[in-house]
């Protein structure tokens, strides 16, 4: 597909070869996109009644092309995460994200989803949606407020318009590797991390042991 | 504490002599009982003394006398003060009775103190974790138990400052996560639960086809934790004969925020901004019980303007919150969106005032111990009085001519999902739930609390206890409401907000102190225990949202699948609230 | 009779698509302009609005009250030839009172004496914790912190902008005294008049 589309088929100028064609293309691609980005029907905490109130009469994210909240994530083009990622929720947004058709693009709107929140130290929650998936936009805030996520949308818009059908990741030749839903176990768990996980825990059990060891020997 | 009541408490000890002992502990009250015989002392409690109604069931964790604790709060669903009754259990085999056969009400909340402390509950039915998953190495909040990003027992951190250095928790973490394993964990051995536990207890039955009818098998259908209807990350697992439910479990904790575990590392003061992120629809309310609770421990009473003004507060969050559960549950009846259109309008308006006075749309923070932050800014005295004699009457007329006799609201609505009073009590239910089924009880008039018992208003209560009933209840208080309002605004004093000056660090005596307000969505409890440290010992919340969800199964059993969303949309849930 | 309930509510629905336009109607007949200017959006922002409520952000936005807090900043005082003096005294009280701890002070101490220097060496606040409470600046004795009005703070990469310095916290008093107006004369009210007791006391000891 991209190989067509750098070669028109009509005598451009060679320095200009390649060029002319895919940057207005890309300019009405973007716009294409841009102006249709369709969010997913998803509100986690707080911050989603946020993003409700950003959907209803007072800010009308329709004005942006954004009318159609999506409940399934195969008709949706941008996931707003908004609120506190936990542990128990992750391999469902996961889930979800794999499920959404490219291009996709994510928002981690407010502190909980940029990077755990005021509830960071908790033992549920995830620092951040980033660790398991690809963010493009962070708002701050807690909760951000409506025009704060508007103003977050708008930054979105401005990094798909910067984007080129050359580069972007689904004309790539390689296919996209979906991204491995973690694992409930005694604590989340990546399935890319296991033997790494192993070790730990064996190292811990290790020094456990020892460290157990050294004052029965003292006592002795 | 009432006549009545006392009169129980000398009986008590006189009828179950040795079973029943009085807590002498400082600052504390009510009665300590044997383990043993606590189902037949309480069953004696709901049968000849009429307390019918298990409000709160907790755990605590007395770490340094080596045992654990059970705390159940009860009432009378006729009114008057709580009766606290604790049963004792050794950390190591902690096991009390299970109350589900006497007060059904307790069954999530008795699987929560499993899950979060392992207390086992004898006779329980369905002895699963609840908030976090079947697996979750360890009771997270029994007080030896770490987290991975533990740092110290409690705020401030010594980190921070005079040599701080930034760092983030995740960077001193092995995987760059929240993330820890037990000892000589081996993941490829690992057998994740899924939800086979879940599903066994649902009893799926398949017919065989006889004769002429055809075979039917059931089925189940999980709904959620992303769900258009499920007012958030709630789910939902529903066997289905057909079209009609014949079991539902309630699933929760995927917004499990760990509130309680760092409501006892906080100071008592820095919990209550994380308050606010409990019920996020309805910060102000949630601020009150909380504010209640301290400072029934501290002993200090806020002055009359602050009263006023945390009246008014709590009032408009019930009407904002009340009209937000209208728009929402006609959104689940399929009504798309235009009535909660019209709703969030006069939340937003609602919001402005909250934003203006607090610095917050939701997130209030406006209480503080003896008072609340700051008096009305310029103007906002004028808006309000606009808004609760002239707008929002007129706006809820609105939408009662708009809603109310539509006859799809009514043939969806009447006769479906309904809660007996008898059932409602059992089942600990509250606020609107469990007035909508025709018990008239009201915490602002049953256990008054604050300046109450001044304002002239009716304890709304309808009598079907179904889903039109519960739409009806909703515009019936939002009108109380209002009535209250109008009678706060007028007679607000002038004066000091704040009792003594403002103060970061408070001192809050050693005792238990459990302080309660009539929520939006019902009985908001707040259980405090304090050792005369800064920050509480034990910090429990009794959360509506979540004892609320007791019932659903009941309501939802014979009904059609598409009313389940109507009937929890009708209980009004906040998943912050519901998983804390 | 049955579908009398329906029609009724579409009336209200009807009522109020008729009001989005007659009230641009109304607006366009006083000449007045319902977009697009501050007397409008007062208009949707007050008690008597009706018909069209949205604001529309970004060409227009909703002004927010004095008292509206986002993140924290740092005042300092500018001294005549520009340079900065922090008000900040790095007590500590900001950090200890946070209540998820998001605050981290690095105190001055001075080379020679090695005793701290009441101004902080390096302040930041990690704004993917910070819960937008406004304890801290409830509780400065100082007024040296403050919450910000600018909410329009997304960023492409969280890692390397979203733990604020004391460089990127720093804003001036004249920005504050801009934005909290009448905060900003109470507390210099109040400050004058402490300042004013203690010179009388002084002058009584004397
Ligand atoms: S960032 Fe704040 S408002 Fe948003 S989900 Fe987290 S706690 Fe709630």
């Amino acid at each position: 597909m991209s190989e067509e589309l750098n070669t028109p088929g009509y005598e451009i100028p060679p320095e200009m070869q390649g060029q002319v064609a895919i940057t207005t293309l890309d300019k009405i691609y973007n716009w294409g996109r841009r102006s249709s980005l369709w969010p997913l029907m998803f509100g986690l905490a707080c911050c989603g009644i946020e993003m409700i109130c950003t959907a209803a009469s007072r800010f009308d994210f329709a004005r942006f092309g954004m009318e159609v909240m999506r409940p399934s994530p195969r008709q949706s083009d941008v996931m707003i995460v908004s609120g506190t990622v936990t542990k128990k929720m992750i391999p469902q947004i996961v889930r979800l994200y794999n499920q959404m058709p490219e291009p996709k693009y994510v928002v981690a709107m407010g502190a909980c989803a940029s990077g755990g929140g005021p509830f960071k130290e908790g033992y549920n929650v995830v620092s951040g949606v980033d660790k398991y998936i690809p963010v493009d936009v962070y708002i701050p805030g807690c909760p951000p407020t409506p025009q704060a996520l508007l103003n977050g949308l708008i930054a979105l818009q401005k990094k798909i318009d910067k984007q080129s059908i050359k580069e972007v990741r689904w004309y790539q030749k390689e296919p996209i590797e979906a991204i491995p839903i973690p694992v409930l176990g005694p604590d989340i768990m990546d399935p890319r991390e296991y033997a790494s996980i192993r070790e730990y825990a064996q190292g811990k059990l290790e020094s456990e042991s020892s460290s157990a060891a050294v004052p029965a020997e003292e006592a002795a | 504490m009432s006549e009545l009541t006392t009169i129980v408490e000398n009986t008590l000890e006189t009828r179950f002599p040795e079973v029943v002992v009085r807590d002498e502990r400082k600052g504390y009250e009510g009665f300590i009982i044997q383990a043993e015989k606590l189902v037949e002392v309480v069953t004696k409690l709901r049968d000849d003394f009429g307390y019918d109604y298990l409000s709160s069931v907790t755990g605590v964790d007395y770490l340094p006398e080596g045992k654990m604790e059970v705390v159940y709060h009860l009432y009378k669903s006729t009114g008057g003060s709580a009766l606290v009754l604790k049963a004792q259990t050794p950390r190591e085999v902690a096991s009390v009775p299970s109350l589900v056969p006497v007060y059904p009400g307790a069954e999530l909340q008795e699987r929560e103190a499993w899950d979060l402390y392992g207390i086992h509950f004898e006779g329980h039915p369905d002895l699963r974790r609840i908030l976090m998953w079947e697996g979750f190495h360890g009771h997270p909040m029994r007080k030896d138990w770490q987290e991975a990003y533990y740092e110290e027992d409690s705020k401030p951190y010594k980190s921070r400052w005079p040599d701080g250095e930034v760092w983030r928790s995740e960077d001193k973490n092995t995987f760059h996560k929240n993330v820890d394993y037990p000892a000589g964990f081996d993941p490829e051995t690992w057998v994740p639960d899924g939800d086979a536990s879940l599903y066994a207890g649902l009893g799926r039955v398949v017919k065989p086809g006889n004769g002429g009818g055809l075979g039917t098998e059931q089925v189940v259908v999980n709904m959620g934790p992303q769900h258009p209807s499920t007012h958030g990350v709630f789910r939902m697992v529903v066997t289905l004969d057909g079209e009609t439910i014949t079991a539902l479990k309630p699933v929760m904790g995927y917004l499990h925020r760990n509130h309680e575990k760092i409501g006892e590392r906080n100071t008592f003061l820095q919990n209550m901004p994380f308050t606010d992120r409990l019920d996020y629809l309805s910060s102000m309310s949630n601020n009150f019980g909380y504010a209640l609770a301290v400072e029934k421990l501290m002993g200090v009473k806020p002055p009359e303007r602050a009263e006023y003004l945390r009246v008014i507060m709590a009032e408009f969050t019930r009407i904002s919150n009340h009209i937000w559960a209208i728009g929402f549950l006609l959104n689940d009846l399929g009504a798309y969106f235009t009535p909660m259109l019209y709703a969030v309008e006069e939340r937003e308006l609602i919001l402005d005032i909250f934003e203006a006075v607090s610095g917050s749309r939701m997130m209030c923070n406006y209480f503080r111990f003896g008072g609340v932050a700051r008096d009305l800014p310029e103007g906002v005295y004028e808006k309000i009085r606009k808004l609760v004699y002239d707008r929002l009457p007129r706006k809820i007329d609105e939408l009662d001519l708009y809603l109310t006799n539509n006859e799809i609201l009514r043939s969806r609505g009447e006769g479906v999902g309904i809660l007996t009073p008898d059932q409602a009590i059992a089942y600990s239910a509250s606020g609107p739930l469990l007035r909508a089924s025709g018990v008239p009880y009201d915490i602002r008039r049953a256990d008054p609390y604050s300046i109450y018992e001044r304002f002239d208003f009716d304890v709304a209560v309808r009598y079907h206890g179904d889903i039109y009933d519960r739409y009806m209840i909703r515009l019936d208080e939002v009108r109380q409401s209002l009535r209250i309002l109008q009678q706060a605004v007028r007679d607000m004093p002038e004066g000091p907000i704040q009792e003594g000056k403002p103060q970061y660090q408070v001192r809050v005596p050693p005792g238990e102190a459990y302080g309660r307000v009539e929520g939006p969505k019902g009985e908001l409890g707040y259980y405090v225990i304090s050792n005369g440290k800064p920050n509480p010992w034990r910090y429990h919340v009794r959360a509506p949202s979540f004892v609320n969800l007791t019932p659903l199964e009941i309501m939802c059993v014979g009904n059609k699948v598409a009313d389940s969303v109507a009937i929890l949309g009708s209980i009004d849930i906040v998943l912050g609230e519901t998983d804390r | 009779m049955d579908g009398m309930g329906i029609l009724r509510g579409l009336g209200v629905t009807l009522k109020r698509f008729w009001e989005t336009y007659w009230d641009d109607i109304v607006w366009w007949l006083r000449r007045g302009r319902r977009y697009d200017s501050e007397e409008g959006i007062n208009h949707r922002m007050s008690i008597n609005t009706r018909g069209i409520f949205t604001i529309q952000y970004p060409e227009e936005k909703l002004p927010v009250p004095e008292e509206f807090r986002f993140i924290p900043f740092l005042l300092y005082e500018e001294g005549e030839n520009g340079e900065k003096q922090d008000r900040c005294t790095s007590c500590g009280i900001c950090a200890k009172v946070c209540p998820p701890q998001c605050i981290w002070i690095v105190r001055t101490n001075d080379p020679e004496t090695g005793r701290p220097i009441p101004e902080p060496q390096e302040f930041y606040i990690d704004v993917d914790i910070c819960m937008n409470c406004g304890f801290c600046a409830e509780y400065c004795p100082f007024d040296a912190i403050k919450m910000d009005h600018d909410y329009e703070l997304a960023v492409y990469d969280r890692v390397h902008n979203n733990i604020y310095n004391k460089e990127k916290l720093s804003k001036p008093v004249s920005y504050y005294s801009s934005i909290r107006p009448t905060n900003y004369t109470r507390e210099e009210q109040a400050r004058a008049e402490a300042e004013a007791a203690k010179a009388a006391r002084r002058a009584q000891r004397n």
